[in-house]
């Protein structure tokens, strides 16, 4: 993983196979303090404890094809790696909160990458799903959110429609362009 | 800076336009690339981008493109995976630019790309 975007994705995938009907995703960048936090939340089934205590452990999983799993470990580590810090919480039935916090100018920091092509991915190559997606710098916040995408469109367009598709993309572009201006 | 507001329009566009695109039928063809650990960190991302955009800019209406978890053979992705005509075929170790050359000769034309295909190489 070279860029902060793909672990972006890899954790917002979990969540869609907890079946999260919602999934919250920030990218908070705070450039006098240096810090930058993601955040990324979902109602799926969540773990219970004793998953929770393990999840940070490359060798658990859920999967019963193998016993490794990289996602969280691997987020974890860009973390921590880069003078930040890594926080998960979780409750059965409930859903799931991951944040990791960055300093922005540590030299392990991972670039934030295509932040926006993620964005674009998971919103429109998920029907059933809705996502809110943030991005702010202290000063101004982008939001894309999908249901009021969807109460735009009504019922009968769907998301991945190319015309859709390509709306969107600039949408977010031009978003992400304004509030951090290439600076993650 | 792009507003809802322009969706609205856009979305007033769309409706006015007969829509074709559910015409599909039977023979569609599905794609689904790998995106799950395994997949991303090997680059699945700009392959299922390059899809995307080929069939989009080839304008083809008949074809289903989706991501799916893990398909089980970490090693060998980003892994895609086409179902047409009744067979399924698996592409592995992909990039944007064999994608594109999967779409135009394969999905268009009907000749896999057999030197991509699992097995081959």
């Amino acid at each position: 993983m070279r860029e902060l975007a793909l672990n972006i994705l890899d954790i917002a995938e979990n969540s869609l196979s907890a079946g999260a009907k919602l999934v919250e995703i920030g990218v908070f960048a705070d450039f006098a303090a240096d810090r930058m936090v993601i955040r990324i939340c979902d109602d799926g089934c969540g773990m219970d404890e004793e998953m929770l205590a393990k999840v940070s452990d490359p060798f658990t999983t859920t999967r019963t094809t193998r016993k490794v799993g990289m996602g969280v470990p691997l987020f974890k580590f860009s973390a921590e790696s880069a003078g930040g810090s890594f926080d998960i919480r979780s409750e059965k039935g409930k859903g799931t909160q991951v944040t990791a916090e960055y300093v922005i100018s540590h030299v392990d920091r991972m670039p934030l990458g295509d932040f926006g092509g993620v964005a674009l991915q998971l919103v429109t190559m998920n029907p059933g799903v809705d996502f809110c997606i943030r991005a702010a710098n202290g000063e101004r916040e982008g939001v894309l959110d999908t249901r009021e995408v969807r109460a735009v469109l009504g019922e009968d367009i769907s998301l991945s429609a190319p015309e859709v598709r390509s709306f969107l993309k600039d949408y977010i572009q031009e978003n992400l362009v304004d509030i951090f201006g290439g600076r993650l | 800076m792009k507003s809802l507001e322009e969706l609205r329009a856009l979305r007033e566009k769309m409706k006015s336009q007969t829509d074709n695109r559910s015409v599909a039928g039977s023979d569609e063809t599905v794609i689904k690339v790998g995106m799950a650990t395994c997949g991303i960190a090997a680059g699945a991302r700009p392959v299922l981008e390059a899809l995307l955009d080929e069939a989009d800019k080839r304008q083809l209406h008949n074809i289903s493109i989706s991501q799916t978890g893990c398909i089980g053979m970490c090693r060998l992705e980003p892994i895609v995976e086409v179902f047409k005509d009744g067979q399924k075929y698996t592409y592995i170790h992909m990039t944007a630019d064999k994608a594109r050359q999967v779409i135009a000769d394969h999905v268009v034309n009907g000749n896999p790309c057999k030197e991509y295909l699992i097995g081959e190489n």
